[in-house]
């Protein structure tokens, strides 16, 4: 029988539909995998294989009834351990909720398991979501499946190594700030970043509540689309979901860019420390859809210099309030004291990693007496400002093109020292997310060193199907196929 | 306390009576088990997100409409941030700037006392300490925590600094909880919690404008509480003054059982609540068709309630006051009155009075004795009103009446004073040539004291009267008419000697 | 260019946010915050004046649900999370703030 692993999702659930395979034998194939080669990449927190095994069976069960099968039935999912999931234990990657079992599944994953999907483990990353590498879990880093001795991005990084390395064909993840565009451009895959609102975010730990959103990870643009699909639509229990019923997608998907306009964003090209082989590759990006009939020129969004200053006031000013909650009183760590205020304060101090602490100060202070309009309420105004630059550019445009991270994966440790250096990791990605649109990091390439480089695409808010069509068109033009050096070989499909 | 005006202003907590939590489907009830109404949003577990409650609004509305407040197009929640463990998220939805609610006012006797705002809130859960003396938090051992009223729709009510004195204080009070209680947005039960009031007080040199420096008191758990604690913290405020000193702005706790307030500084430093707009919620901007309806749908307030039974009944405003803010009262006496008047709330021939007369007296102190409601009473609004009816026509005479109105009250009759004056033959008799004769019979027997009537002096003459009316009555059992007697009395004391 | 932040800043924010921060990480903090609240200053410098802030990006208002009851959790799972529980309630160490 052929490998199963590293095949497409929607090649998977093609053939556990037919049943050429059994759903059972896809989990299993994609847990050996995993067993001989994550103990290098430390991809996953936990995995589930006995919740796994009686989902998948539960999906052979009924394709035998001649039931209908979900349009993700047997597919392996890997979710970011920041979904709450009632039958593995939910950490966020940090130590403050070391073995907590949530009594309740996210909408998101409520919903993939009603579409067949099975979720067979929660994902490393950065401690609730905060960091560019994955560096500041918790627990332990995960390593770059392209070179072990680099970061895999973050703060998705567990789940874009998982889908590097074909533990799973898709992968779930979280965008606050460039969290799933900056690990999949750093290991070659695709991470999409859908409009605010398009997805659920109930059951999804907070981070930062006006600027989180979950997206889908996957090898192809097209399982891109099937997940996303899969994902979002409203939810009533999300008061900030959007009403309307989401689009379909995988339709339109191959209808092509031509007399798409196309602006590449002149900021974020030029953007400091900017890589060579990065800048190359955005270059070609725009030869690629030039060619298949896209106008592409450039814009200047001029704001987005101011992107990077404000989302380092709101993010951690509304993480600080998100997480005031883990205080050790109703679950998660307790460190004893004798008094309640003593007992959280030691706690939070024992619980929380330092990138989390300085987060919940910067964003305490930002929101003190004294501070809020110069901190908070600016960074709130720039955010207008960025939105209404983008605007502008986007009554010429119908997307735009820019790198999604200005370097390929850096080494493990190389950041870690200076908080600001790796903040600079998301200057390209941050501002969609203050501006709550669309976007998405396609890989383009490999640099010099063999390692992986994106290209990101943005849309404006609800524009996902001229994002994937221009996604689509880049992907045809790079061809990626290239694999990570990890394990033995695959035979080739 | 010469010299210093009182500035009083209220903060009101009023819980709603909706069915559900503000964000969230957990019921909102009291007195379940602990921690049993509680879901992943109002705990606050990780990933949980608020949903706001149409109703909740729907009642803030109403309120607004009768305070006559100005709702705002458009209002936003904020995250009031602190710490404590009966908060589940450690920060309260909250609003802060932009409330539902705002520039109202509601008119306690000659004055229109302010509403600064109302605006919607969570409610906490509650914490019981142990280990300390009385369930207190000083020196308990350690603290356990319940979060079913976590999540629980508040409506804070904040008045301007317009109230006086205590007594108006507690006039406001008394009349805000009677308006909520009108337009049914909480059960305004301040022994349960459901009507929460906070008091911020402060003095100033009499003919002053500027406000002086205020104190908040809490724990002020009735409206006597309310008057007495606002005394005592005047009190306490003028004798600082006086003695030259500065009052210090702080929140006092009030005692009870001690009679005083007491400061609460705590070693904590003031709260600093970093408010910033909820980004889980987004913005409440009511309709004009739905603010329309809560219009339309007003119920009449007390005031125009009182004011209407007092113009159609000729009663007196502190006995409208009583009907109208005891819940359940007016309902009942209006009911009363329809029945005896058979066209409707009338109130014609006097019906109006009498209802209340026995309404304010007889039954409110059967209720207050039991701690009952009108609705519990075992004598109808319709036999009330055949009560009134049976006075009225003279069937009864009013002593009677009482007596029949506590059988009925004892359930005897099924309900029916006519069938219990049946019962006991208890029917006034009126029949002029049947009560002759007993006078006359009367008379016949004392005559000694009929010549000392004819021959005394007017002193005596009232004793003697007193005399043969009391022997009459007995004779009668008490249901001989006594304006009919009177009359015979009187003709045949004064008419030619008898024999 | 002075520090915005001082170990005085630091302690009242470490309490605001019940963090029991080591000497250590004061003085780390201090000094790393205020870089961050130095970058984060340019924009500080934008003239904002007519601009309003965005608390949402994606506007919508309005979003209510019907006053209907939904399930509860079952007690014993929402206790058995408790790092401490008694009397089918949270148990934590006495509180020193105010009474409530």
């Amino acid at each position: 029988m052929s490998e199963l692993t590293g095949r497409s999702a929607a090649e998977l659930a093609a053939m556990v539909r037919s049943g050429d395979v059994s759903a059972v034998e896809v989990t299993d194939a994609h847990l050996e995998r995993i067993a001989a080669l994550d103990g290098d990449v430390r991809s996953f927190l936990c995995l589930g294989p006995e919740p796994a095994r009686e989902a998948a069976a539960r999906v052979d069960a009924a394709r035998a009834r001649g039931e209908a099968l979900g349009p993700l039935a047997g597919v392996p999912v890997a979710v970011k351990d920041m979904f709450c999931t009632v039958d593995l234990p939910t950490t966020c990657g940090s130590r403050i909720l070391d073995g907590w079992r949530p009594p309740y599944d996210a909408t998101v994953v409520s919903r993939l398991r009603a579409a067949g999907a099975i979720v067979i483990g929660k994902t490393n990353l950065d401690e609730f979501a905060m960091g560019s590498s994955t560096e500041n879990s918790g627990f332990f880093p995960t390593a770059n499946p392209w070179d072990l001795g680099r970061v895999p991005g973050g703060s998705s990084g567990g789940s874009a190594a998982a889908v590097a390395a074909r533990f799973a064909p898709l992968a779930l993840g979280t965008d606050t700030g460039g969290s799933i565009r900056q690990p999949a451009a750093l290991c070659g895959v695709v991470g999409l970043r859908p409009t605010y609102g398009r997805v659920s975010r109930y059951g999804i730990v907070a981070y930062a509540s006006s600027l989180d959103q979950a997206g889908p990870f996957a090898t192809t643009v097209a399982d891109t689309a099937l997940l996303l699909e899969a994902m979002w639509g409203h939810d009533p229990r999300d008061s900030t979901s959007i009403p309307s019923a989401p689009e379909p997608l995988l339709a339109s998907l191959e209808n092509g860019v031509a007399g798409l306009r196309i602006g590449v964003v002149e900021e974020l090209t030029d953007v400091d420390g900017i890589q060579p082989d990065v800048r190359a590759a955005v270059d070609s990006a725009r030869a690629l859809l030039e060619k298949a009939g896209a106008e592409v020129d450039t814009v200047s969004v001029p704001s987005v210099e101011y992107g990077l200053s404000a989302y380092y006031i709101i993010a951690p000013a509304e993480a600080s309030s998100n997480l005031a909650r883990y205080d050790g009183v109703r679950y998660g760590l307790r460190v004893p004291a004798p008094e309640v205020e003593a007992m959280n304060a030691s706690t939070r101090e024992a619980g929380f990693g330092a990138e989390v602490k300085r987060r919940i100060m910067l964003g305490t202070y930002a929101l003190s007496a004294g501070y809020y309009d110069a901190y908070y309420g600016q960074a709130q105004r720039v955010r207008t400002l960025i939105i209404r630059d983008f605007a502008r550019a986007y009554e010429r445009f119908d997307a735009l093109l820019a790198p999604t991270s200005p370097t390929t994966a850096f080494e493990l440790g190389a950041r870690t020292s200076d908080p600001l250096a790796m903040y600079l990791s998301d200057v390209c990605t941050i501002p969609t997310n203050l501006t709550g649109a669309c976007a998405v990091s396609v890989p383009a390439g490999l640099d010099a060193a063999g390692l992986p480089i994106g290209v990101q695409v943005l849309a404006p808010a609800l524009g996902e199907a001229v994002l994937l069509r221009a996604a689509r068109c880049l992907e045809a033009g790079f061809n990626f196929t290239a694999r990570p050096p990890l394990g033995r070989p695959e035979v080739a499909a | 306390m010469s010299g210093w005006e009182t500035v009083i202003g209220l903060e009101v907590h009023c819980e709603l009576a909706t069915a559900t939590k503000l964000f969230c489907g957990c019921p909102n009830g009291f007195g379940a088990e602990p921690n049993t109404h509680v879901c992943p949003v109002c705990l606050g577990l990780p990933g949980s997100l608020p949903v706001l409650n149409q109703r909740a609004v729907e009642f803030a509305l109403r309120v607004g409409e009768a305070l006559h407040c100005d709702i705002a197009p458009e209002s936003i929640f904020h995250r009031k941030n602190y710490f404590y463990p009966d908060m589940p998220k450690n920060y309260q939805i909250s609003q802060y700037d932009e409330p539902v609610c705002g520039n109202g006012w509601l008119a306690v006797g000659e004055r229109r006392i302010g509403v600064e705002r109302a605006h919607l809130e969570e409610d906490t859960g509650k914490s019981s300490h142990v280990g300390g003396g009385g369930g207190r938090i000083h020196g308990a051992d350690h603290s356990l925590v319940d979060y079913n009223r976590a999540g629980v729709p508040l409506l804070e009510i904040v008045s301007k600094p317009d109230l006086r004195s205590p007594e108006e204080a507690r006039a406001y009070v008394a009349e805000l909880r009677s308006v909520l209680e009108a337009i049914g947005v909480s059960d305004v039960k301040m022994e349960e919690g459901s009507l929460r009031v906070d008091a911020n007080i402060s003095l100033r040199p009499t003919g002053s404008e500027t406000l002086g420096t205020r104190t908040e008191i809490k724990n002020m758990n009735s409206l006597r509480s309310l008057v007495r604690a606002l005394e005592y913290e005047a009190g306490r405020q003028a004798e600082v003054l006086e003695a030259g000193e500065a009052v210090i702005q702080e929140t006092r706790h009030w005692a009870e059982e001690a009679g005083r307030t007491h400061s609460l500084r705590s070693k904590e430093e003031s709260h600093d609540y970093r408010y910033f707009p909820e980004p889980d919620l987004v913005p409440l901007m009511p309709s004009a068709e739905w603010r329309e309806r809560v219009r339309a749908a007003m119920p009449e307030l007390p005031a125009a309630r009182r004011a209407r039974l007092i113009e159609a009944w000729g009663i007196s405003e502190v006995d409208a006051g009583v009907l109208v803010s005891t819940a359940g009262l007016a309902d009942y006496a209006e009911a009363a009155v329809a029945a005896a008047t058979g066209d409707g709330p009338g109130g014609g021939d006097g019906a109006g009075r009498a209802v209340t007369n026995w309404v304010t007296g007889d039954l409110l102190a059967y209720l207050n004795e039991r701690g009952a409601a009108p609705a519990s009473l075992p004598l109808s609004p319709a036999g009330l009103a055949e009560l009134v009816r049976l006075v009225a026509d003279g069937t009864l005479s009013r002593p009677l009446a009482k007596e029949v109105l506590g059988a009925a009250l004892a359930g005897e009759g099924g309900g029916s004073p006519a069938a219990i004056v049946a019962d006991r033959g208890l029917a006034q008799v009126s029949d002029e040539g049947q009560l002759a004769g007993v006078v006359r019979a009367v008379l016949d027997t004392h005559p000694a004291e009929v010549e000392r009537y004819r021959s005394g002096e007017d002193k005596d003459r009232k004793k003697l009267r007193g005399f043969f009316m009391g022997k009459v009555m007995a004779e009668m059992k008490g249901r001989g008419n006594p304006q009919v007697l009177n009359r015979l009395l009187d003709e045949t004391l004064s008419g030619p000697s008898s024999s | 260019m002075s520090n915005p932040l001082t170990r005085a800043d630091v302690e009242h924010v470490a309490r605001l946010a019940r963090l029991a921060l080591s000497d250590a990480e004061i003085e780390q903090f201090a000094t790393q915050l205020g870089a961050i609240l130095e970058h984060a200053a340019r924009v500080a410098a934008l003239d904002t004046a007519d601009v309003p802030p965005t608390s949402h990006p994606i506007p919508l208002a309005n979003v209510l649900r019907p006053d209907e009851p939904a399930p509860c959790l079952d007690r014993d799972v929402v206790l058995s999370m408790a790092p401490a529980a008694e009397d089918g309630r949270f148990r934590v160490p006495r509180i020193l703030g105010e009474e409530r």
